[in-house]
């Protein structure tokens, strides 16, 4: 296929470019964009490209981290700051895959991709466009759909820097071992104060079109301790709310079978 | 389209070419360079027979945009050893029958190094993840693992293979 490549040096200049031609898509790191490519998908014939390295930066401010959309996963497994996400940045792809793949494609990668956007959503992240606006990634999410009009550009994400390492908790289900497309992924924010869980965030990756928050779960942990009883709770209503998908990975019974168990799994392991 | 000049260094000499906008570096490599040594695998991403390294990082090169590798230093297997002199990690290969039909060989090579070059002592889990990317039909992937392990082993104890 004959494709037209642009390279911007704003996210702006981007923005407008992509606003103006519905036949335009964004290229990030590219591995899912190139595949399409490679493919022969004929629903786009230009990509566009931004060399503006404030994309690739990561800095701190005040409790939150913010990071920079084309920020790779490999880069993001160098920075010290960012070590509570460095579990779900492992368990993206293999190493080349993550050498490629950058926070601002997560966001956009159909499931059972978007492992990492999973741990971001946990961290009540928040998505920063080109024209400077943000909005919760829990909004922009369920807002995803590519025919609603252009994907805006997004700049940077800005995520909760958990108070502690043991309050941040993140697991991915996989078949093959040690890479291997998700069955489910989950992550857990557990701030507690005097022992009582507060503000509990719990997303689930592949279980829904997007990676959603789990609320009856989060309800069930709210203001209790997070004991055998309170994590039977939050168990008993793993499923609601989820529409799991059947694909090659995992049929949506199989998804629906094992997903209270490896929550379980989790939040027993964020007990001890 | 017209066609976009670009300049690389490959495998340490410079090299000029003309790519297509959205080409991917595999198949300019392959075609363009006279480059076999990557191969085309799946154009997925999944198989990683096309493993290159670009700036010392691992790639997929049929996920790179050959444009983007402008002004970058592209390394791949042609380009491991010294002349006719095999590296270590293709001799280990030999001597563990870690190469069968040999099509993912490359890319295993390409990953193998990328590991060593950044973790010289790295553990049986550490090759496990380092080959996490990379598909092998034939050898049931133990050779190459001990490979691997024995080159960092005799590279701790001051004997090389080659
Ligand atoms: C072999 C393989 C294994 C993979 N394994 C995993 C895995 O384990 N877990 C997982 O979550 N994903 C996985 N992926 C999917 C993908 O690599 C990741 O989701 C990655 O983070 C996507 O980022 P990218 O920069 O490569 O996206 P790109 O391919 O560049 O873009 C993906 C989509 O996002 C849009 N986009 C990208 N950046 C922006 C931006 N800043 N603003 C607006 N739109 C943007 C693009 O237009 C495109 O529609 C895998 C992919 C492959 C090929
Ligand atoms: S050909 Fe590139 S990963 Fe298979
Ligand atoms: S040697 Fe045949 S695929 Fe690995």
């Amino acid at each position: 296929m004959s494709i037209n490549s642009l390279v911007c040096s704003s996210a702006t200049e981007a923005a407008r470019l992509l606003g103006s031609n519905p036949r335009a898509r964004y290229f990030g790191g590219g591995t899912l964009v190139m595949r399409a490519i490679n493919e022969g998908d004929q629903s786009f014939d230009t990509i566009i490209r931004i060399n503006d390295p404030e994309l690739t930066q990561m800095q701190i401010a005040g409790n939150r981290l913010v990071i920079g959309a084309g920020v790779t996963m490999s880069a993001l497994l160098r920075h010290r700051d960012a070590g509570f996400l460095h579990a779900a940045a492992r368990s993206v792809g293999g190493p080349a895959i993550r050498h490629m793949a950058t926070v601002g494609g997560n966001l956009f990668a159909q499931s059972p991709y978007g492992d990492f956007a999973t741990a971001l959503l946990a961290l009540d992240a928040e998505v920063i466009v080109a024209d400077g606006s943000r909005m919760a990634l829990v909004d922009f999410l369920a807002r995803r759909n590519p025919s609603s009009g252009p994907t805006p550009v997004v700049t940077q994400v800005s995520v909760n820097r958990p108070a502690s390492a043991g309050d941040f908790w993140f697991l991915k289900v996989s078949r093959v071992k040690p890479k291997g497309i998700s069955v489910m992924s989950f992550a857990a924010h557990l701030p507690r104060a005097a022992n009582q869980l507060q503000q509990v965030r719990v997303a689930v990756g592949a279980m829904a079109p997007t990676p959603v928050r789990m609320l009856s779960v989060e309800q069930a942990l709210e203001g209790h301790a997070l004991d055998a009883a309170s994590i039977e709770a939050a168990a008993r209503v793993a499923l609601e709310g989820l529409t799991p998908p059947t694909d090659a990975i995992a049929t949506s019974w199989y998804r629906s079978e094992v997903a209270p168990v490896h929550l379980k799994r989790l939040l027993t392991g964020a007990m001890r | 389209m017209s066609k976009v000049p670009v300049q690389l260094t490959l495998n340490g000499s410079d090299r000029s070419v003309f790519v297509d906008p959205g080409q991917n570096l595999l198949d300019v490599l392959r075609r363009s360079l006279g480059d076999l040594t990557p191969k085309y695998g799946c154009g997925q991403g999944t198989c990683g027979c096309c493993t290159v390294m670009i700036d010392g990082e691992t790639r997929l090169s049929c996920l790179t945009l050959a444009e983007s590798v402008d002004g970058c230093s592209v390394e791949t297997v042609a380009g491991i050893g010294e002349g006719a002199q095999l590296h270590e990690l293709q001799t280990a290969f030999m001597e563990h029958f870690a190469a069968q039909c040999g099509f993912c060989t490359t890319g295993m090579l390409m990953s193998a190094k990328h590991l060593l070059d950044n973790n010289p002592s790295p553990t049986r889990d550490d090759v496990v993840e380092a080959i996490s990317g990379n598909i092998c039909r034939c050898t049931g992937y133990e050779p190459i693992i001990n490979a691997i392990l024995d080159v960092a082993a005799r590279r701790g104890s001051g004997r090389h293979t080659s």
